[in-house]
C-alpha cells in the first residue's frame, strides 16, 4: 500500500518538474528511496529492537569540544569500573595530558600500575611501574584468559568503541543504562541480561554501574545516567583525541573555501562577461 | 608532440628549453589556445575534478605507504598509529578514506554526463571505453584498499568477493587461491592487495592519459551535442575553462572538506573500527556504498537459469549473479554499439532522457537495497507472498539490462528527434532567448 501511494507521488512530481530535468531526477531518486525506507521503518518500530537514546554531548556538531571536567570523571569511571575487565590499548598514559593533567599528574597515574618489560641484559622478564609512554595496561594478559574469565564472552578493547558501533557516544550511553527487566514473555539465558539497546535486547555484561558506585570529587550527582554520559564522553575522546584540533582546522578551512570560492566566481563572471 | 612548426617565446629560458623539447609549445596548444565548444554546463567540470582527485589520493595514499604495514598482526595497529601518533595523520587518513568516495562521486558523475549527453557517440567511442576501463581500474583498487585496514568488514568483504570468482567454470578455484595466495584470505592475501593497491592507480594514470590525449585527437562533446562548425561556437581552453574548471573544484573540494572534517566516517561502516576476527563473522557484511548498486545486481540473481521443464542447469545462480554484476559494467561500455540514434544529446531526444533518468533512479534503489540485508521484507501481501527487497531487486536489474539490450536498440530505430539548433552557437542563443531564432 505505501508503496503504491508514493508510485502517485512519483508521478505527480514528474509533471510539476518536466521544466528543470536535473532538479526533477533528483527528487524522482528521493521519492522512490522514501518509498523504499518508509516500510521498513515501520518494520523496525513494530518489533522494537533496539533503543538508542539521543543524548546532547559538549563534543557533538561543527564547533563541539569535549568537556574535561567529564572527560576526567568519565577516566575515573573507567579505571574502577570498566578496567576490570574491558582493556584500552590503544590509549596510552601520555596521553591523558589532553584531558588536563599535568606531566606529573599523569606519571602518577601510570606509576599506580605494574607492567611487564624485558628481557634485561640477564635476559629475564622484569616487572616495573608503568610510564607515560605505556599503553594502557589490559586487565588480562590476552583474549582467551579474558573470554575464560568472562563466561567465553571477550569484553571488547573500548579504544575504538564509539567509532565501533553504530550510534556511538548515545549507544555507549544507551547500554549503560537500557538495563531492565525484561518484559513479560521475553525469556533470558542464565548468566545473560536484557538490554533495551543491546542487538536481540540480550546482553552478557551483567549491569556495571549503580547509583553511588564511583566517588565524584566535585559535587556532580553520583547517579548512572551521569556517569553513563561521563564515559561515554570520556570513551569519544579515546576514539578520537583529534576530534577539538579537526573541527578547529574544518571551521578555517570552509572559511576558507568560502571567500576562496566566492572570489574564484566573481573572477570567473568577469572572465565569461564578453561571452555571454 | 613531433617538431613541427613552432612560434617561438619571448622568454629566453622557456625558449631555449622549447627548441628542444617543446613542451611549453604542447602545453600552450592542448590546455592554452585548445578550442573547446563555448557551451559547456557545470557537467563538464567533472573531468577536471576527477583527475585532481586521482592525484590527491596519490599523494595521500604515498604518505600513509609509509607509515603503514600490511601484515595481518600489525595492519589495524599501524592505521591506528596513523589516526592517533604521525603527525597529521588523522588528517592524511581521512582524506585519503573520503577522498575515496569522492573520486566516485565526480567519476559517477563524469559518466552520467556521458550518458546524458552522448558524449560516448562517434568519434568518441574509444575515449569512453579507456574511461570506463579507469573506472573498472578504480573498483579493484578501491576494494584493495578498503581491505588494508584490516577490520571486520576489510577482511569479510574480502572473503565475500574473492569468493565470486569461484562461479567461474572450471578455473574458479584456482583463480580464488591465487587471489588469496592461500586457502583462505590471510597474510599473503593483504600483502599481494597492498603492492597492488599501490600499483593499480599508476596503471590508472596511464590510461588517464589514454583518456585526455583521445579527448584531445576528437575534442570535447557538448550539451548540444553538435560538433563545433566555425571559430563562433569555440572559445580558447585558457583562461575560460581553467577558470570555469577552477571554481567548480573548489565548490566540490568545500563539501568534500565537510565530509572529512566533520563527519570523515559517516561514509564507512563502523565495523571497520573493529579488528578483523576470522572466527566472527558480522550479522551483515556490505562493501562500500559505491558497490551498493552492483552488489545488488549480484544478490537480485538468487535463481538457476536452466531449461524449463527439466532438471538441467545451465547457469547456476551464483554465476549468473557474477555474470550480471560484470555485465551491467560491459553493457555501459557497449553503449555506442547499442545506441546507434543519430542524435547525441538527451535534450533532443526526450524518450530517451526519460528513459536514462529511470535508469539513474533504479542505479540509486538498487544501491540502497544493495545496503540492506537480503531479503528484507517490505510489504506483506497475504500468507504466501511476501514482497522483499530482492523482488525489487529484480525487477530493476530487469531494467537496468533491458535500458541497454533493449530501449537504446528500439530508440535508435524509431525515436525522433526534436528540432535541432543550427550550431552551438544557435544553441547558445537559444537558451538566452526562447523566441529567437525558431525557424
Amino acid at each position: 500500500m505505501i508503496l503504491s501511494s508514493n508510485t502517485k507521488i512519483l508521478i505527480v512530481v514528474r509533471h510539476k518538474m518536466e521544466k528543470i530535468p536535473m532538479l526533477r531526477n533528483l527528487i524522482l531518486t528521493s521519492v522512490s528511496l522514501a518509498s523504499l525506507s518508509v516500510p521498513m521503518a515501520a518494520l523496525a518500530n513494530s518489533s522494537g529492537v533496539k533503543e538508542i537514546i539521543d543524548v546532547p554531548f559538549s563534543f557533538e556538531g561543527p564547533l563541539g569540544t569535549y568537556d574535561k571536567a567529564s572527560l576526567q570523571r568519565g577516566l575515573m569511571v573507567y579505571r574502577q569500573v570498566c578496567s576490570a575487565c574491558h582493556s584500552m590499548k590503544r590509549v596510552a598514559y601520555r596521553n591523558l595530558e589532553a584531558i588536563g593533567y599535568t606531566e606529573d599528574q599523569t606519571k602518577a597515574i601510570a606509576a599506580e600500575y605494574t607492567v611487564m618489560d624485558g628481557p634485561n641484559d640477564e635476559g629475564e622478564m622484569f616487572e616495573r611501574p608503568a610510564r607515560p609512554s605505556d599503553r594502557f595496561k589490559s586487565p588480562f594478559a590476552n583474549d582467551k584468559a579474558a573470554m575464560a574469565a568472562n563466561g567465553g564472552a571477550l569484553p571488547p578493547d573500548l579504544s575504538l568503541i564509539t567509532k565501533a558501533r553504530h550510534g556511538g557516544a548515545d549507544y555507549v550511553y544507551s547500554i549503560l543504562t537500557g538495563y531492565a527487566t525484561a518484559p513479560h514473555g521475553v525469556e533470558v539465558a542464565e548468566g545473560k541480561y536484557y538490554n533495551k539497546a543491546m542487538d536481540g535486547n540480550v546482553i552478557a555484561m551483567a549491569p556495571p554501574l549503580t547509583d553511588g558506585a564511583v566517588a565524584y570529587e566535585d559535587g556532580t550527582p553520583q547517579v548512572v545516567s551521569q556517569y553513563a554520559k561521563d564515559l561515554a564522553t570520556f570513551l569519544t575522546w579515546a576514539a578520537e583525541p583529534e576530534l577539538e584540533q579537526r573541527k578547529k582546522m574544518g571551521v578555517k578551512v570552509l572559511l576558507f573555501l568560502s571567500v576562496f570560492g566566492g572570489i574564484m566566481y566573481a573572477v570567473k563572471r568577469q572572465i565569461w562577461k564578453k561571452i555571454h | 608532440m613531433s617538431a613541427g612548426p613552432r612560434t617561438p617565446f619571448e622568454n629566453p629560458v622557456v625558449e631555449w628549453i622549447d627548441s628542444r623539447l617543446p613542451v611549453f609549445t604542447l602545453m600552450n596548444k592542448e590546455y592554452g589556445v585548445f578550442p573547446t565548444p563555448k557551451n559547456f554546463n557545470y557537467f563538464w567540470n567533472f573531468g577536471a575534478i576527477a583527475m585532481f582527485m586521482l592525484v590527491t589520493m596519490i599523494v595521500t595514499g604515498i604518505s600513509l605507504a609509509m607509515h603503514y604495514a600490511a601484515s595481518t598482526g600489525i595492519a589495524f595497529d599501524s592505521v591506528e598509529r596513523i589516526m592517533r601518533d604521525v603527525n597529521y595523520g588523522w588528517l592524511i587518513r581521512y582524506i585519503h578514506m573520503n577522498g575515496a568516495s569522492f573520486f566516485f562521486i565526480a567519476v559517477f558523475i563524469h559518466i552520467f554526463r556521458g550518458m546524458y549527453y552522448g558524449s560516448y557517440k562517434a568519434p568518441r567511442e574509444l575515449l569512453w571505453i579507456f574511461g570506463m576501463i579507469i573506472f573498472l581500474l578504480m573498483m579493484a583498487t578501491a576494494f584493495m584498499g578498503y581491505v588494508l585496514p584490516w577490520g571486520q568488514m576489510s577482511f569479510w568483504g574480502a572473503t565475500v568477493i574473492t569468493n565470486l570468482f569461484s562461479a567461474v567454470p572450471v578455473v574458479g578455484e584456482s583463480i580464488v587461491e591465487l587471489l588469496w595466495g592461500g586457502f583462505s584470505v590471510d597474510n599473503p592475501t593483504l600483502n599481494r592487495f597492498f603492492a597492488l593497491h599501490y600499483l593499480l592507480p599508476f596503471v590508472i594514470v596511464g590510461v588517464v592519459f589514454l583518456h585526455i590525449w583521445a579527448l584531445h585527437v576528437t575534442g570535447s562533446n557538448n550539451p548540444s551535442g553538435i560538433e563545433p562548425k566555425s571559430k563562433e561556437d569555440t572559445l580558447p581552453f585558457h583562461p575560460y575553462y581553467t577558470m570555469k574548471d577552477s571554481f567548480g573544484l573548489v565548490v566540490f573540494v568545500a563539501i568534500y572538506m565537510l565530509f572529512v572534517f566533520f563527519m570523515p566516517n559517516a561514509l564507512g561502516h563502523p565495523d571497520n573500527y573493529t579488528p578483523a576476527n576470522p572466527m566472527v563473522t558480522p550479522a551483515h557484511i556490505v562493501p562500500e556504498w559505491y558497490f551498493l548498486p552492483f552488489y545488488a545486481i549480484l544478490r537480485a540473481i538468487n535463481f538457476d537459469v536452466g531449461i524449463p521443464f527439466t532438471d538441467i542447469v545451465l547457469i547456476e545462480a551464483k554465476l549468473g549473479g557474477v555474470l550480471a554484476m560484470f555485465g551491467s559494467i560491459v553493457m555501459v561500455l557497449l553503449m555506442p554499439w547499442l545506441d546507434k540514434h543519430p542524435v547525441r544529446s538527451a535534450r533532443y531526444r526526450p524518450v530517451f532522457r526519460v528513459a536514462l533518468l529511470i535508469f539513474v533512479a533504479c542505479v540509486f534503489v538498487l544501491g540502497k537495497i544493495g545496503g540492506m540485508p537480503a531479503d528484507s521484507p517490505l510489504v506483506n501481501f497475504s500468507e504466501s507472498f511476501t514482497l522483499t527487497t530482492t523482488h525489487i531487486a529484480q525487477v530493476l536489474t530487469l531494467y537496468y539490462f533491458a535500458f541497454f539490450l533493449v530501449i537504446l536498440p528500439v530508440l535508435s530505430k524509431r525515436e525522433k528527434a526534436l528540432p535541432m539548433p543550427e550550431s552551438i552557437h544557435d544553441s547558445v542563443l537559444k537558451y538566452k532567448n526562447p523566441d529567437c531564432c525558431e525557424a
